[in-house]
């Protein structure tokens, strides 16, 4: 297997020098490439649109709901009325499972949307014949969709004809899906780890590396600028304001079930609007930090995917120009949301479906990319 | 392909498989039961006020107080390890543009994977022990990330480089 990839390698290395160009061959027709490629944005604008969706329709809904059981919990202590205090924390818990396995299932498809592109671009390196190539790009992307379809079921499918307590069939399928998607990380990583014990390493050139263009250098450039500031914005919040904020979070739940206890309603329905506005200030705060970082990474990923997109240069930079300036926005606009409220809110949506938009966008132009080179294929035949 | 470049892409990957296996193992072996551990506390808090009883209801908090602190940091150890796994591979393939000698790149290089790994392992040990070493080693790795980070947007900012 590594002799028949040394012959390839060393190929694509000849043609490359006497044509300068790509080489279809590196993003044939269901090659392992393409279909990281094509499913790896595929999984980013789904999950992104999941988040949009979840966002708009379930976030603050949600959030509402939380604390209006948590009100009714504290009440019930105030009236000494344990069954609904039970009652009103298994509706919390509720809530709070709804919440948390519609996040996961939006971040997990991202991420493993990210993973599959970054393993995309180092297809050339992978010192294995293309056939076990597609293979793992196969089994990623089914771990890859089936992880976060499980988790977003695992609120609804519950522990209902599961052999195990506490874990379901909706959690043993995502489980199954991680499993999926680390082998075939591994086996890429095998891979890799196999060109560098061959013979000839130097000799991979990849046209998508040596592209220089305006789009190209404006994506990686602000990507770059984007994921530094998360990184300050979250050392700032680490330094500033996650130790006082678990500092309060306790301490608001302590004044509050100790006023119940000594029947003190209105230190109650104090502690109950101290603690909402805890919760919005910490959530945006990790919602700003988690996206100008994520969307600064995905900049930068599109950075290196431009040769592929098949669109006018002027429209590649327009939609590269759009996805920055929705990258800013939202986590901009995120943080402004306790000030601001609801304006602040619709305009980070806006930000959102920028980023989307123009994702789609390149997604489209890299679609005629390939068209363009399986009809190609098809007149030589 | 440059020893800076072979450091950031294998490291990534290896940082990228570590952080699903932690994922994974939390997952299946320690999720369930924290996030049954936090809300059990709080919803014995509030019983406990029901019942006036303030010395059982600061017990149940200072249960939760702990319960949170661990379960927040776990996922975040998750969450960082595989997000700057995915940061480590992506700064590696474009490491070409950054405009240093190979020396300074790799100085770069080692100093973003070393931040990469000490961070979250350092938000770890803060399970454990809430003194100052974890909270130290945690700022440590934080901030050779961001310097790291600094050094290389600035290599990029700085021209073009010659193609390796």
């Amino acid at each position: 297997m590594r002799l028949e990839y040394a012959a390839m390698v060393f190929s694509k290395s000849t043609d490359n020098k006497e044509t300068g160009e790509m080489q279809p061959s590196t993003f044939a027709p269901l090659s392992a490439r393409r279909l990281l490629v094509l499913g790896g944005i595929g999984l980013i604008l789904v999950g992104m649109l999941f988040g949009d969706i979840f966002a708009v329709f379930v976030l603050h809904q949600n959030a509402a709901r939380v604390g209006a059981s948590l009100a009714a919990a504290a009440h019930a202590a105030l009236a000494g009325d344990h069954a609904a205090v039970l009652a009103s924390f298994q509706d919390v818990g509720s809530f709070l499972e709804n919440r948390g396995t519609k996040v996961d299932t939006h971040v997990h498809m991202i991420d493993f949307g990210y993973l599959a592109l970054m393993l995309a671009i180092l297809q050339p390196w992978i010192a294995f014949e293309e056939k076990a190539k597609r293979g793992l790009a196969w089994l990623f992307l089914a771990g890859g969709t089936l992880l976060p379809v499980g988790v977003f079921l695992i609120h609804y499918v519950g522990l209902a004809y599961s052999p195990l307590q506490t874990i379901g069939w909706a959690s043993i399928f995502a489980d199954l899906g991680g499993l999926l998607v680390i082998l075939a990380t591994l086996g890429f990583l095998l891979g890799l780890m196999n060109h560098f014990r061959s013979h000839a390493p130097s000799h991979v050139k990849d046209g998508l590396l040596p592209d220089r263009s305006t789009e190209s250098r404006l994506l990686l450039g602000g990507g770059m600028v984007l994921v530094l500031a998360g990184f300050l914005h979250g050392a700032y919040y680490a330094g500033v304001d996650l130790y006082r904020h678990e500092a309060l979070d306790t301490s608001i739940l302590t004044n509050m079930a100790k006023a119940a206890a000594a029947n003190d309603v209105g230190t109650v329905d104090r502690s109950l609007e101290a603690y909402g506005q805890l919760q919005g200030d910490k959530a945006v705060n990790i919602a700003a930090h988690a996206h100008i970082i994520e969307y600064g990474l995905l900049a930068m990923m599109l950075a290196l995917f431009q040769p592929y997109v098949r669109l006018r240069e002027s429209w590649k930079l327009r939609w590269a120009y759009v996805l920055i300036l929705g990258s800013v926005l939202l986590p901009v606009c995120v943080l402004m949301e306790l000030k601001f409220g609801l304006v602040a809110g619709g305009l980070a949506d806006f930000g959102g479906l920028l980023v989307i938009v123009a994702l789609f966008a390149m997604w489209i132009g890299i679609l005629r990319y390939t068209g363009e080179l399986d009809s190609q294929a098809g007149d030589v035949r | 392909m440059s020893n800076s470049r072979r450091l950031l892409i294998v490291g990534g990957i290896a940082l990228a498989l570590w952080g699903m296996g932690y994922g994974l193992w939390y997952a299946v072996f320690a999720e369930h039961q924290a996030l049954n551990g936090i809300g059990g506390s709080l919803a014995t808090a509030f019983d406990a006020a029901a019942r006036r009883n303030p010395g059982a209801v600061e017990t149940a908090i200072r249960d939760y107080k702990e319960a949170k602190y661990v379960y927040d940091r776990q996922v975040d150890v998750h969450g960082h390890w595989i997000g700057l796994a995915m940061l480590l591979i992506v700064v590696g393939i474009a490491f070409d543009r950054v405009r240093f000698a190979e020396r300074q790149r790799l100085m770069l290089a080692s100093a973003l994977l070393a931040g990469a790994a000490i961070f979250p392992f350092g938000v770890l040990l803060e399970t454990f022990d809430h003194g100052a070493i974890p909270r130290g080693i945690a700022i440590l790795g934080s901030g050779l990330v961001i310097v790291a980070l600094l050094g290389i947007t600035l290599g990029i900012a700085g021209g073009e480089a010659p193609s390796e």
